[in-house]
């Protein structure tokens, strides 16, 4: 048997082999780049291969600790915030999951396209026997959301939306690539908590690690436009993410993504009529009708606009 | 009743001369006060995060203590050579049985009584309320179901070979009530006969611990629990913990004690 001081002297040793060897791989993962395909690495990159990002892949203990799954624990963060803006009433993977596909807390927040359907309100479904119906009073079993009062039902206690934020947070620490999780913490702390500051600072850390993102421009230009009423700001931001937008190529994930793309234009052509600018406002609202299941409001609306146009001619 | 108290009195003080409640809380302070210590956007009135890591933690450490501490109970007095020593006094086999249940279970109670005050405190900081009875209900609840394991745990003593096997054996069939036990009966709806049958049959007779978990109501500040339903929980916790016990008299009446 070895002596502890043996034991010790061994584990100094492996330690500063371990740290050698560290020191030694570290300046080459610095030009290390993934490669077109994203299945291995080069450090002779061309114009398409991406590089490594040395602080995700080295300095993160997520990523040292749970690799990729850390991308599921992310997600399953997500759906944890989500059953907690309904207060713990939320389907379990044994219930009826058709009113819970896209979770409530990013639809209403207005920039999800949504895929639920049936009723929201009862996914238990009717008593099946003495054992479910007297252990249903022990869980929370009626449909409520957090910025409606909670289970309290208190309207004037909607700032408590603000139990969903640690959840988020952890869900875009694990996976920093789901532009989502950043514009729906930011719709929240922005519009319900009033933090319009940190909103901002974590739209930027989004875009940061997702720069093409319209999603978080989009969010962005709102903060801008709605909470610091800086429309210079705003129209350029917006601009850019319908650029981000026609940048995607992909026709399926375009069709996917339309709800944001009549959004963002949505929205620029009400800054651009705020502004004065009505030529530019039936511009966008033209841009939001190809995509719109509403184009018979966006031309009411475009009517009106030209109205204005006559009038003051 | 005096021969009962006098074992259980000798049980609790065996739990609070041994270390593994002390590790267990000092664990779950010291998670706790860094969770705390977590800046959520500058906002200090999120809290229920907090609540359920703690809870969580509480949950951990009461089935731990309960498990261990009854696994070992029987085995302890066997290896050490009391166990006949002690029968051979005026105490009889079902007066050791209960007398080992009762102390383990006022044990975990005396172990739940702190850790539920570390919670009361910790949600104030954060809340600035303590809904006393909200958390009375939990405690008395959690109590309850701890009385169950024990039950279970002491009948696993008598039947299996080693306190381990015992202590594994009852966390996957704890584990597993409280994950599924609620869904058996959707599972066995999608299942062929004869499995459909037995996992049906299962869900009506295995002791529902899922009933005492109210974690999702004091988390999410849910009203307070209508008192005849937790009464009847508590029934029907105390008809399993007396199924389990008799189970125990029964097997321990024709083991040998050498």
């Amino acid at each position: 048997m070895n002596s502890p001081r043996t034991s010790c002297l061994l584990l100094i040793a492996l330690l500063v082999f371990c740290f050698g060897v560290g020191a030694a791989l570290s300046p080459q993962y610095q030009f290390m780049h993934l490669t077109v395909n994203g299945k291995g690495w080069t450090t002779q990159p061309d114009r398409q291969s991406h590089r490594l990002d040395i602080s995700r892949a080295g300095g993160d203990i997520f990523n040292v600790v749970l690799g990729d799954s850390r991308r599921m624990f992310a997600q399953s963060f997500y759906v944890k915030a989500d059953a907690y803006y309904h207060s713990g009433y939320y389907p379990s993977m044994f219930d009826n999951k058709e009113a819970f596909q896209t979770q409530h807390m990013a639809e209403d927040t207005g920039a999800v396209n949504s895929k639920n359907h049936g009723d929201e309100e009862s996914f238990l479904g009717p008593e099946r026997n003495w054992i479910d119906s007297f252990g249903r009073h022990f869980y929370p079993t009626r449909h409520t959301h957090l910025d409606e009062g909670g289970a309290s039902g208190d309207l004037s206690g909607s700032e408590k939306v603000g139990e969903i934020l640690p959840w988020l947070k952890l869900s875009a620490d694990l996976n920093p690539d789901n532009p989502q999780t950043y514009t729906v913490t930011a719709f929240w702390l922005r519009e319900r908590m009033h933090k319009t500051a940190e909103a901002e600072a974590f739209l930027h850390e989004g875009l940061r690690n997702n720069p093409d993102s319209y999603d978080i421009l989009f969010e962005l230009g709102r903060l801008y436009y709605e909470s610091y009423h800086d429309t210079t700001r705003a129209r350029n931001v917006w601009e850019a993410a319908v650029q981000k937008w026609f940048a995607i190529g992909d026709p399926e994930v375009m069709k996917e993504n339309k709800i944001v793309f009549e959004q963002i234009t949505t929205h620029l052509a009400q800054l651009e009529e705020d502004a004065g600018n009505l030529p530019r406002a039936i511009y966008w609202l033209q841009a939001a009708q190809k995509v719109s299941i509403t184009a018979g409001d966006l031309q009411k609306r475009i009517d009106e606009i030209q109205a204005k146009i006559s009038a003051q001619k | 009743m005096k021969n009962i108290f006098a074992v259980a009195g000798v049980v609790i003080k065996e739990l609070y001369r041994r270390k593994d409640f002390y590790v267990l809380f000092i664990v779950t302070v010291l998670i706790c006060l860094v969770m705390a210590s977590v800046n959520v956007f500058n906002d200090a009135k999120v809290a229920r995060y907090l609540k359920e890591i703690c809870l969580l933690l509480v949950w951990m450490s009461s089935l731990v203590i309960a498990v261990t501490t009854t696994a070992r109970q029987i085995p302890a007095e066997k290896e050490n050579r009391t166990l006949l020593p002690l029968l051979a006094k005026p105490i009889s086999r079902p007066e050791l049985i209960f007398g080992k249940f009762f102390g383990c279970w006022f044990a975990c109670g005396l172990t739940l009584l702190v850790f539920y005050v570390f919670f009361g405190m910790l949600s104030a900081t954060k809340e600035h309320e303590w809904p006393l009875l909200d958390y009375l209900q939990a405690a008395v609840m959690h109590w309850f179901l701890l009385g169950i394991i024990v039950a279970m745990s002491l009948l696993g003593s008598l039947v299996f070979a080693a306190p381990s096997s015992n202590s594994t054996i009852c966390f996957v069939i704890i584990g597993g009530i409280l994950f599924v036990g609620r869904h058996l009966d959707q599972v066995a709806a999608s299942m062929h006969e004869p499995l459909r049958t037995v996992v049906n049959t299962l869900y009506y007779i295995v002791p529902h611990m899922e009933f005492y978990d109210l974690r999702d109501l004091i988390i999410h500040n849910w009203p307070v629990l209508e008192w005849k339903y937790i009464l009847l929980a508590l029934l029907y916790a105390a008809a399993y913990m007396l199924v389990f016990l008799t189970g125990a008299c029964l097997v321990f009446r024709r083991k040998a004690v050498n």
